[in-house]
């Protein structure tokens, strides 16, 4: 069952390129990689609080009004997680504030609770919650990675401000004097940096 | 008929549950908000305060400035549509600076807004972009977290550069911008002018009445 969580969650399932739910904040924020962590962090913990907390009340849910008591419990736990960051881990929101209320609007923390959360028990949709959740991370990071890298020639800069002063220094600046390719930084080049990634992955399985 | 009972009585079922949902939901957000808010207006007032302090950090003073404020009517210069603050920084009676708060209504996506603090000589000591919500990775370099480069306004005034040079050097002005970006730097440059037009014109009334 855990196993399952991780193999689906990161490959055979990843919301960012096999299922493709979740497009809008992908494409929309994935400017470098810390954008792209930024908003894959905190839609792991979204999407742990969203499938924990149906799991357990899905009993109790009619079939004919789930989607919205989905919606209700979803921005509830949005809302509870961005007021909770926001008073008591400040420089987390100052990196995560924009992108958490969001998160409400992310298919696939719905379709997480529709599929898997409201037929299973707490503990595998837990574990759903959290591996799907670093799967769209994952990919979230790749985009980034690559349209920092092409559009403004640096790898990992404004890592501080997520993680503190400390982690200046891993910001990588690879050519001096880049003019910048700002293709990969539009939203045009989220969509083919997607669509790479995409083919990257489809090959890599007709491979196996 | 029967079955028209059978009918209702799922209606009245379905509102009814999806009415606790509602009033369980609202309660948990409702004790959650009443627990953070405090701690989160204080850190935000302590927020504020860090970045008045960090735009004098070269003046002299020993008042309060975070307490120390006035409040400037809807101005055209100011671009404000409510009464905005004004903060002074005083070294005993004396008044040193004035920070401005100041928005720049024409940038990319929504208003950009900005601190100003503006010295006897009509100087531009330093200035931040305390709110705004440009493309991320693209207009935001505006913000000082992002690149250093609203550092270039230190010690600007309307005489230096001169007036007809308040414009990116795109625009035959003086100052740099970030290629792909200009609509965001001419919206913060045009609203700092105006906001040395406004100091410069407003002078006595801000409280530099001996200059």
């Amino acid at each position: 069952m855990f196993k399952k969580a991780v193999i689906d969650g990161l490959w055979k399932q990843n919301p960012g390129v096999i299922q493709l739910l979740g497009l809008c904040p992908t494409l929309a924020v994935t400017t470098t990689v810390v954008n792209g962590l930024s908003l894959g962090l905190a839609t792991v913990i979204v999407m742990i609080v969203a499938n924990a907390s149906i799991s357990p009340i899905r009993r109790f849910i009619p079939d004919e009004i789930r989607v919205p008591i989905f919606i209700l419990v979803i921005a509830a736990s949005v809302t509870v997680i961005d007021l909770a960051i926001h008073a008591y881990a400040e420089p987390l929101y100052k990196a995560l504030g924009i992108f958490i209320p969001l998160i409400v609007t992310n298919c696939i923390v719905l379709a997480r609770v529709e599929s898997f959360a409201s037929k299973n028990p707490i503990l595998p949709s837990f574990y759903d919650g959290l591996f799907m959740g670093i799967g769209l991370c994952f990919v979230l990071v790749l985009l980034g990675g690559m349209r920092e890298f092409l559009g403004k020639g640096t790898l990992f800069s404004g890592l501080d401000l997520i993680f503190g002063q400390n982690y200046k220094d891993l910001s990588l600046e690879f050519f001096s004097n880049y003019e910048g390719f700002l293709l990969a930084v539009l939203p045009p080049g989220a969509f083919l940096g997607l669509a790479l990634l995409i083919a990257l992955t489809n090959w890599i399985d007709q491979k196996k | 008929m029967t079955n028209f009972f059978h009918n209702q009585k799922i209606i009245f079922q379905t509102i009814l549950v999806m009415l606790i949902f509602g009033l369980v939901f609202a309660l948990v957000l409702g004790v959650f908000y009443e627990k953070t808010n405090p701690v989160i207006l204080k850190s935000e007032a302590e927020a504020k305060k860090r970045m008045l302090l960090s735009l004098i950090e070269s003046v002299e003073h020993d008042n309060d400035v975070e307490q120390d404020f006035f409040e400037i009517k809807p101005n055209v210069l100011l671009g404000n549509k409510k009464s905005s603050k004004a903060y002074r920084v005083k070294n005993g009676d004396e008044l040193n600076a004035i920070i401005l708060e100041t928005r720049a209504p024409d940038g990319y996506s929504g208003d950009i807004f900005l601190l100003v603090a503006i010295n006897k000589q009509s100087e531009i000591i330093t200035t931040r972009v305390i709110k705004h919500q440009e493309t991320p990775g693209l207009g935001d370099y505006i913000d000082i977290e992002k690149n250093p480069w609203i550092d270039i306004f230190k010690e600007t005034s309307l005489g230096n550069p001169s007036e007809k040079l308040w414009a990116v050097k795109k625009d035959n002005g003086d100052f740099d911008y970030i290629s792909g970006a200009t609509i965001t730097p001419r919206a913060v440059i045009k609203a700092l002018k105006n906001t040395l037009l406004f100091f410069e014109s407003n002078k006595n009334k801000l409280g530099f009445n001996n200059v």
